[in-house]
Formats: C-alpha cells, sequence, structure tokens
C-alpha cells in the first residue's frame, strides 16, 4: 500500500553562470594570458571540460609578485585602515548579492552537492570577509602589540577541496592586515577563484593588491619561493606542506600551513545515539569526505558499537548520492580521477588488511568521479586505513573500552587538526576535551566552522592558525614577535 | 491517488494490554524500574536534532514528487473542529468537506479521519457512514486531562458507544512530569481496554513536556503501554507541533518497530497550516522512520487549515496559476 517518496529531479539552473571558453591569469587588476601551457578544468561528475585556464609560469608569478608589491608600498599599505575595511565589506557584500552564482560554479568545477556550497561554502566565505573587514581599522585591539604593521606580499596555495572559502581564509585576513596578495588556487578548482578575481574589480579593489595566478605544481612553487614574498601561507596536503617548508627554511618569509588530518570522532555509550550518527555522517560524508578535519576515524565504546554501527548504516542508506546540481544531493563526485584512484588504492588496503568493508546499495552515475559511502569496521590501529589520509566518504570504526584508551587511540597519530566528542556528560567531554591533541574538538557536533574561531593542527596537520585573533597575527609583525 | 485505509492496521495491531512486547516484559515492575529504563534511552541532543530538521528542510520538492505529497497529506489529514460552540451542523458540513475536499475535482483524495469531540462522535459516524473516512473523537478529559480515571473512561466509552473508531487520549501530564510513569502508563493501559477495537491514539502534549528527552519518554511510554499512535499535541497549547518533536517521535517509532516488531503511527497536530509544513513533515518520515510509515495507517496531520492550503496548491499543479480562497470551501 505504501508509495516511495521519489523526490523528482531539481537541478540548479547553470544558466545564472557565464563560463567563458578560456581564462587568463589576474595580475595588476587585469586579466592577462599566462606563458605556460594552458590546463583543462573539468566537471568532475561529468568529466565534461568546462574552460581552459592559463599557467603562470616564473615569469608571470613574478609579474604579479612584483605588482603586489607596488600595490603595498604605494596605495594598500599607506591606505587609511577604515578605507581597507570599506573594501573589505563591499567584497563580502558582493559574494552575497552573487552568491548562487558562485554556489552553481563551484559545484560544477569541484562536484560537491550545491547544497553545501550554496548552505555553507559561500555564506562562510563572506562571513570571513566581513569578520575581517570588521577587524581592519582595529588592528591595534587585537591584542597582538600597539601598532602591528603589515608584512608585505603574501604568497597563498590553496587546495581544491573547498576552492573559495579557502581563498576567503587567505585573502580576507591578509587584505585586513594590510598586505596584498598573490594567490594560486588548485589546478582542479580555480574558477570561483577566477569569478572573485571579477568580485575584487567590481569592488573597484586598486589594482594589484589581490592577483590569482593559476597553474599547477610548479606555478605554486613560483609563488612561495618567490624572494619578494614575505608571507607564504598554504592549505594542502602534509607532503607538500613538508616540501614548502624545506623551501622556505632559511629565508625571513614568514609561514604557516594547514594540512592533513585523521581526526578521532569518539562516541561514548551515553550519547546521544541519533544525533551522534548524524554527527558522524557530517564528520566524513560532508564534501564527499575531502575534509581535512573530517572526522575519519570512529572510536565507539565497546558497549554500543553494534547500535551505533546499525544506526549508522540504516542512516548512510538514507545518502542520496549523485548529481551534485540536483538540491536534494547529500552526496556529490569525487573532485578528480587522481583522488579516485588514491581513496580505490587505499580501501584496497583496508581489504587487505582484514578490516571489513560496508557500502550501501544502490548504482553511481556512469559518467564521472565517483566513490560510494564507505564504512570499514574491524579496523585496527594498524591498518594504513586507520592511519593514512584518505581524503574520501571512508569511515574507519574501532573500539575503545574506557575514557584513558578512547583518549590514547585519539592521540595515537601523525596528525592532530581536529576531533570529536560525543557524550550527555559535560564533565567526560571537559575532560577528554584536555588531553586531546587537537586544534579543534567539537563536542555534540563535527564539521562546525566560524570566522571567529581559530583553526589549526598539531603535528603533521601544520602550524599556525587561520581564523580569529590567532589567525590575524599570522599577517602581522611586531605584535607576532611581541 | 485514493488510498483506502488498510481496516487491519487500524484495528488489528490493536489490543495489547496483556504482556508487554518481549525484550520489554519486566520493565514496568515498578514505577522505579520503570523510571530507570525511560531515563536509560539514549538522550536527545536538542542543536542537533534542530540541525537535522534545518538540513531537511531545504529538499527540494517538485512537480511529480510535490503532486504524490500534496495528495499523501491531503490522505493523512484529521479534519478536526475542538471548538466549544461545535454544533450537529458544524460537523455534518465537515463530514461533506472530508467525504469530497475539493467540490471542483473529484479526483481530490477524501482525508483519513474527522475528528471531533465525543458527544459528537455520532453526528460524524452518520454523516460519514459508508465513505471508509474514521471517526476520531478527543476523550479522556481532552484537553487537560485533568478528570479522575472514572470519568476519563466514561469519556471513551461513551465515544466509542457513539461510533468512533478512533480515541485520541490525553496522557496525565501531571503524573509524567512528578515521574509517576507508572500511574500515567496504567492510565494508558486502562484507556486501551476501553477503546475496544477502536484505535487508540495517545497525545502526549509535548508543548508541556518542554523537553526531547521528555519526547522520547513519553513516546516510549505511550507505545508500551498499547497507544497504535503517538501524537505531539491536543492543539490547545503552545507550541504544539514542532519539526524536532516529530523528528524525536519517528525515532522512537523506529526504533520501537526494530526492538519489538510492532509499528505505531505517528500524528504532528496543531499549528501545521502550509502546505510547505506538511512536505517537510512527510519529507522528515520518508528519512527517518522510512516509507513504510508512508502512509495514513501510519501517519496524520491533526489539522483544520491544513487542508485547504494543500487544495489550492493542487489547484495550482493542476491549472498552472494560484487561485483565491474561494475557489475551496470554508468548513
Amino acid at each position: 500500500m505504501t508509495s516511495l517518496f521519489e523526490y523528482a529531479p531539481a537541478p540548479e539552473s547553470r544558466s545564472i553562470v557565464d563560463i567563458r571558453p578560456s581564462y587568463g591569469l589576474f595580475i595588476d587588476g587585469e586579466f592577462t594570458d599566462g606563458t605556460g601551457t594552458p590546463l583543462k578544468t573539468v566537471n568532475p561528475a561529468t568529466e565534461e571540460v568546462l574552460s581552459e585556464v592559463a599557467t603562470g609560469s616564473t615569469e608571470d608569478v613574478d609579474r604579479a609578485v612584483r605588482a603586489a608589491r607596488r600595490a603595498f608600498t604605494r596605495v594598500w599599505g599607506p591606505m587609511r585602515p577604515a578605507d581597507r575595511g570599506k573594501y573589505l565589506f563591499r567584497i563580502a557584500r558582493l559574494l552575497q548579492e552573487r552568491a548562487r552564482e558562485f554556489a552553481v560554479l563551484e559545484t560544477l568545477d569541484n562536484g560537491k552537492p550545491i547544497r553545501e556550497s550554496r548552505d555553507v561554502d559561500v555564506p562562510l566565505a563572506a562571513a570571513h570577509f566581513f569578520y575581517h573587514a570588521g577587524w581592519a581599522d582595529k588592528l591595534e585591539h587585537a591584542g597582538l602589540g600597539p601598532a602591528p604593521r603589515p608584512l608585505g606580499v603574501a604568497g597563498q596555495v590553496i587546495p581544491w577541496n573547498f576552492p573559495l572559502l579557502m581563498l576567503a581564509w587567505k585573502v580576507a585576513p591578509a587584505l585586513a592586515a594590510g598586505n596584498t596578495v598573490v594567490l594560486k588556487p588548485a589546478e582542479t578548482t580555480p574558477l570561483t577563484a577566477l569569478l572573485f578575481a571579477e568580485v575584487c574589480r567590481q569592488a573597484d579593489l586598486p589594482p594589484g593588491v589581490v592577483n590569482i595566478v593559476t597553474g599547477a605544481g610548479e606555478t605554486g612553487r613560483a609563488v612561495i619561493s618567490h624572494p619578494d614574498v614575505d608571507k607564504v601561507a598554504f592549505t594542502g596536503s602534509t607532503e607538500v606542506g613538508r616540501s614548502i617548508a624545506r623551501a622556505v627554511a632559511g629565508t625571513s618569509k614568514r609561514l604557516t600551513l594547514e594540512l592533513g588530518g585523521k581526526a578521532a570522532n569518539i562516541v561514548f555509550d551515553d550519547a546521544p545515539v541519533d544525533q551522534a550518527v548524524e554527527g558522524i555522517v557530517r564528520g566524513i560524508f560532508f564534501n564527499q569526505g575531502h575534509v581535512c578535519c573530517a572526522g575519519s576515524r570512529l572510536l565507539v565504546q565497546e558497549s554500543v558499537h553494534d547500535d551505533v554501527v546499525a544506526a549508522l548504516q540504516r542512516r548512510i542508506g538514507t545518502l542520496r548520492v549523485g548529481d551534485p546540481m540536483d538540491k536534494n544531493t547529500d552526496l556529490g563526485a569525487i573532485n578528480s580521477a587522481e583522488q579516485l584512484a588514491r581513496i580505490t588504492e587505499l580501501t584496497a588496503a583496508g581489504d587487505a588488511e582484514g578490516a571489513h568493508r560496508w557500502q550501501p546499495e544502490g548504482e553511481l552515475p556512469d559518467r564521472g568521479f565517483w566513490f560510494k559511502p564507505t564504512v570499514f569496521t574491524d579496523v585496527s590501529p594498524a591498518h594504513r586505513i586507520a592511519r593514512d589520509e584518505v581524503f574520501g566518504p571512508v569511515l574507519s570504526v574501532m573500539t575503545f573500552r574506557t575514557p584513558d584508551e578512547a583518549v590514547a587511540k585519539a592521540n595515537n597519530t601523525t596528525y592532530g587538526l581536529s576531533a570529536g566528542i560525543w557524550s550527555e556528560k559535560g564533565s567526560r567531554i571537559l575532560k577528554v576535551t584536555d588531553q586531546l591533541r587537537a586544534g579543534v574538538v567539537w563536542a555534540n557536533t563535527f564539521n562546525e566552522f566560524d570566522p571567529t574561531s581559530p583553526f589549526g593542527g598539531y603535528k603533521q596537520s601544520g602550524y599556525g592558525r587561520e581564523g580569529g585573533r590567532q589567525g590575524l597575527a599570522a599577517y602581522l609583525s611586531e605584535g607576532h614577535e611581541k | 491517488m485514493t488510498h483506502v485505509l488498510d481496516p487491519g492496521a487500524l484495528t488489528g495491531g490493536g489490543s495489547l494490554t496483556g504482556p508487554l512486547p518481549d525484550p520489554f516484559a519486566d520493565v514496568t515492575r515498578s514505577n522505579d524500574a520503570f523510571r530507570a529504563f525511560l531515563h536509560g534511552l539514549p538522550g536527545v541532543d536538542q542543536v542537533g536534532a534542530e540541525t537535522r530538521v534545518k538540513v531537511l528542510g531545504t529538499r527540494s520538492i517538485k512537480t511529480t514528487a510535490k503532486a504524490w505529497a500534496i495528495d499523501t497529506a491531503i490522505s493523512m489529514v484529521d479534519l478536526t473542529t475542538l471548538e466549544g460552540s461545535d454544533t450537529p451542523g458544524k460537523v455534518r458540513s465537515l463530514a461533506a468537506k472530508a467525504r469530497r475536499p475539493d467540490p471542483e475535482d473529484p479526483g481530490c483524495p477524501a482525508v483519513a479521519a474527522v475528528c471531533v469531540y465525543g458527544d459528537l462522535a455520532g453526528v460524524a459516524k452518520e454523516a460519514l457512514a459508508g465513505t471508509g473516512i474514521n471517526v476520531a473523537a478527543v476523550a479522556t478529559a481532552f484537553p487537560s486531562g485533568r478528570a479522575s480515571r472514572a470519568v476519563k473512561l466514561a469519556d471513551v466509552r461513551d465515544a466509542v458507544a457513539g461510533g468512533a473508531d478512533e480515541i485520541d487520549m490525553v496522557i496525565d501530564r501531571g503524573a509524567f512530569l512528578s515521574g509517576r510513569y507508572l500511574d500515567v502508563f496504567d492510565e494508558i493501559v486502562a484507556v486501551k481496554e476501553a477503546c475496544g477495537s477502536a484505535h487508540l491514539k495517545v497525545i502526549l502534549e509535548t508543548g508541556e513536556l518542554v523537553t526531547l528527552d521528555a519526547v522520547r519518554r513519553a513516546s516510549w511510554l505511550a507505545m508500551l503501554a498499547g497507544g497504535d499512535f503517538i501524537k505531539t499535541s491536543t492543539g490547545k497549547i503552545s507550541p504544539a507541533a514542532t519539526l524536532p518533536v516529530c523528528l524525536v517521535m519517528l525515532e522512537a517509532v523506529r526504533d520501537f518497530r526494530a526492538a519489538t516488531g510492532r509499528q505505531v503511527g505517528v500524528k504532528p497536530a496543531g499549528g501545521i497550516r502550509t502546505t510547505k509544513d506538511a512536505v517537510k513533515h512527510l519529507v522528515l518520515v520518508n528519512e527517518t522512520a522510512g516509507a513504510d510509515w508512508l502512509s495514513p495507517d501510519w501517519f496524520r496531520f491533526g489539522a483544520s487549515s491544513l487542508l485547504n492550503d494543500l487544495l489550492l496548491q493542487r489547484q495550482k499543479l493542476r491549472t498552472g496559476h494560484y487561485s483565491g480562497p474561494d475557489h475551496v470551501s470554508v468548513d
């Protein structure tokens, strides 16, 4: 008698965004050709080529850095701080006004569900500009010294998982503190950064304050190793972070790194089960698991393991996987063929090491890069899937018996970016939080972000903080050394 | 879509006045034991529940899905009048609307039931004879529940004698909030017995229970005592039905069926006025308890003004433009 409630497809229209057949570099307020070999950016959900994007060579990067230096010494540095704030407020408002355009473009280029780009990425990016616009004329009150000064030119390299949001995390504090910027977006997801360049022009931002140089690893290396760059900020893999640290070592450049993670999500036996399951899902399947702070290691108290896993599997069965442009989609496409290959390889290691793989029923689309939401049970801390960052929708479940064991297992990682605790007992939450070696610990929630809250890691998750007063320190001198 | 109520679903599940379902046979041996059991249920994190509801509220239901949702919602409506000024004429008028909600479109499904005060059950029964639409009557000193048990049981028997197919009872919130869980339980068991073959809906009045933890405990209590449906509100207290409360109740019926094999229905009542609200509830049902609950046998809306908005939206889908309030009947 019962009928299934089949939601009709509700795809967002892509007509709102105008994707050009090719894009140049954004240097000194103008789009110019790059001298490197252009690269193609594809829609990971369909493998359709969206556009061709210029590659910045060492010379192009040099032009961009010189433009940034000029803008820093002549315009942006001397500008009244309140006026810098006005520009940032203007950018924030333009991001809000053009929110749908940004959300659609982000989803097309990245593969993430429109629900997330629309409800999370774009609003948070605007929030970061609003927050930092407020700081622009109040830096002396940030507790970072009586008269903190900008560093100069910031060279920034960002990843493909949150292309616009990571841009906002980098550009907003840099500009608020009075620096100018040369930013290299990830090679697979450059389009929203280029749309952001248009927003900079729309906001009448003085030329050279923000420069965007697209390209792959070579271009990134040119940005971070340019001798006239004062500050390097990088978000991405630990492996690349290490090579950047080596390149920057011995120079006077400042460096902050936001790298990988293998977060523990700890569920105690008194946890609010239904909400914990939601938090586990949000922790690992948000943005297809392409999240450095993803809760990829689930630590469940042994007495409730079976119940939690059963509830989790039932819940994963309701996840809607498919067309990221459909407003009802929960889980979108894997960003690239390379990333899909890495996820496939690591999960195969999970099978080989004796963990038990579970995936829900259902078919994946024929075209594009896809991976089913996956849960590994019977995982031991010695398994690769419990140690390596998968950066995909793959959860490893382990158990513990006592709070001490939970803490020991949670801290048994080379990373330390984030962690989660699920318990109805406040005193336990506070005690365990104190013992966890992680930059962010969420209690009874997961993957919540706010521009006022500093974010960063321990150990191989990097150093430095982004967001909040602490994030400003990375872009200011004097205060930082005080 | 026309839905014929499954009579087996309504009456067959009944008579649980005997032993409790298997894993819980022992939990009501004393008030302390029952309290320990209810307080041992997993907690509910209010913030998390609200977040979940908010995310599900962004589901985009369009075209065929919307048409299906509207017709399903209409077939789930318990068309209700619970006013001191109710008369036989008013009830007959409501019954006419229940059998043919949209006079301009015979293809429109009928509602599930007409819900009235117990003394008007007979009038409703007569007006609905042969339609398959149930008569629901509120009883047990509705809405406060403040009367002696003898009076409450007499109220129930009276409504059943008048022809009510479904009884909507209120729980003793005073007893619940003071921790006398066994009293509440016993009363539901007694009412269930007094219902005979009538179907029992247990109103938790969640606006007076306040916390979601209490909502989960009250839901389990009502299900263990043999309620066929758990219902949020009388409609006389604000807040009435809210999405987080409905979420917790849907989780409770889902978990209860997993534990005992027995399925219990859910009825949000009061405050659901728009098609958008109704669709959000259906999404919640679909993604929390599952498709098994997407039928009037297992999910109802207690509402009076909701139906007209559903009809207007239905007309919009059919004709492509909005019509005015004069295109649907006043009750």
